[in-house]
């Protein structure tokens, strides 16, 4: 069959909503976005573990800490659907992790920003996930089925995320005049980051178009950041907190939220890898990596003398 | 070991002419690809869900209970090393696939019954 035969026949899949499979034809360019999408997402869930690692210590009762100890392994089992899913693209595990740690590979910038209290663990769950479920329900319908299959399941799991993070919140903003101010310091910090997270403005984003057209994204970003703002303006009144916007106002006649300009400088800061926590969360994959190498080698060699005993 | 191995990912891997890049790697002291297999519960069949690496079938069993069971998803777990899966080419479907959407007659709406056979 001629290229443009198959492509025509990509396209006619894509038109009618039949996912495209990992054996099936494909442009070479929607395999490429799809690789840099779907690793990208992968590395933002293994990376997002270090944030809230650090407070499964210090996690205020024996109950948080479970509850924090099984978020952290769903972001670890998050992680592998995606790096699962991201191979059957024909990309190894290895090459994907040495793009993460040569930095030609991004994560989510929001985890380059640091966890100073108690509280910043309920904003993660409340904002960060919710900011993330917004994307990834809207990515359980993406046009490639292994990364669709991978984001039903994620979603499942999610939805627990933040509904804990919220009631960290809640149960800070009923607390002392302390315990309070720790909330609204945290929601403070979060908010902005957390708008961040959906990534520039449809007129600016390079990738946004094409990714439209493939079904790769069914909702531009700033779509989905209208929607989550729409969302937490209304939470937040549940918390008895403040949105640390002055423009945040309802606006009648779009039916939506207005809200503030996010600062550009700061997020284009943040991604080239100036952020408050960027060598640090870096330096920590890297260790964990190098350190484990030994016991990937010393399981490899275990396996091998097990298979020949039995074959003894 | 200094041999160099193309991998297949329960038949995942782009042909050659699919577009992409064959991907050729060196193998190190990779673990191989495993498929991970559920049954839900007792008396339905054993469902693909994804995938792990891990160097032996007993580390594949512990780390898919670890990565696809943390909610009661299963009662039982398969793990199959993902290179002794053969999967169909999409590129034949039609001929595996079409030959049955001419057979109605294989299907029970087929037969028009008068109402007082109830329920054949």
């Amino acid at each position: 069959m001629q290229t443009h035969d198959l492509e025509k026949i990509f396209e006619q899949k894509i038109d009618n909503e039949i996912k495209i499979e990992p054996k099936d034809w494909m442009p070479e360019a929607y395999r490429k976005t799809n690789i840099r999408q779907v690793s990208q997402h992968a590395h933002s869930e293994i990376v997002g573990m270090l944030p809230e690692g650090a407070w499964i210590s210090r996690a205020p009762s024996l109950k948080r800490k479970a509850i924090l100890i099984a978020k952290v392994q769903d972001e670890a089992g998050h992680g592998l659907y995606l790096y699962s899913a991201c191979e059957t693209l024909g990309i190894t595990r290895e090459e994907t992790i040495n793009d993460l740690h040569s930095g030609k590979a991004k994560y989510s910038s929001i985890f380059n920003y640091p966890t100073k209290s108690w509280a910043d663990i309920g904003a993660i769950g409340w904002l960060v996930d919710g900011a993330a479920i917004m994307n990834q329900v809207m990515l359980t319908r993406t046009s490639y089925g292994p990364y669709a299959r991978a984001m039903v399941r994620i979603c499942k799991e999610e939805s627990f995320h933040q509904r804990q993070g919220f009631e960290i919140l809640l149960v800070l903003s009923k607390g002392t005049d302390e315990q309070k101010a720790m909330c609204q310091d945290a929601v403070d910090r979060w908010w902005w980051p957390s708008l961040m997270m959906f990534g520039p403005h449809d007129s600016e984003s390079t990738n946004s178009e094409q990714s439209m057209k493939w079904k790769i994204k069914r909702k531009t970003n700033d779509e989905l950041r209208q929607n989550f703002v729409d969302m937490c303006a209304e939470q937040v009144k549940v918390l008895g907190m403040k949105i640390p916007d002055d423009k945040l106002k309802w606006n009648e006649e779009r039916m939506h939220y207005d809200f503030g300009e996010i600062n550009w400088d700061e997020f284009w800061n943040v991604v080239k890898g100036n952020g408050p926590c960027n060598k640090e969360r870096l330096d920590a994959r890297k260790k964990a990596w190098d350190e484990g190498e030994w016991v990937r080698e010393a399981a490899a060699a275990h396996a091998e003398k097990r298979k020949k005993r039995k074959a003894a | 070991m200094n041999n160099y191995l193309r991998k297949f990912y329960y038949g995942d891997i782009p042909e050659d002419k699919a577009g992409g890049n064959i991907v050729s790697s060196e193998a190190k002291s990779d673990w191989p690809l495993w498929e991970v297999f559920i049954r839900s519960k007792q008396g339905l069949d054993h469902k693909h869900v994804g995938s792990l690496h891990a160097a032996d079938a007993q580390m594949a069993m512990e780390n898919a209970r670890d990565v696809y069971t943390r909610r009661m998803e299963g009662v039982s777990l398969w793990v199959v090393e993902s290179k002794y899966i053969h999967a169909s080419n999409p590129e034949e479907a039609g001929e595996l696939f079409e030959p049955a959407a001419d057979k109605i007659y294989r299907h029970p709406t087929f037969y028009d019954l008068p109402e007082e056979v109830n329920q054949m």
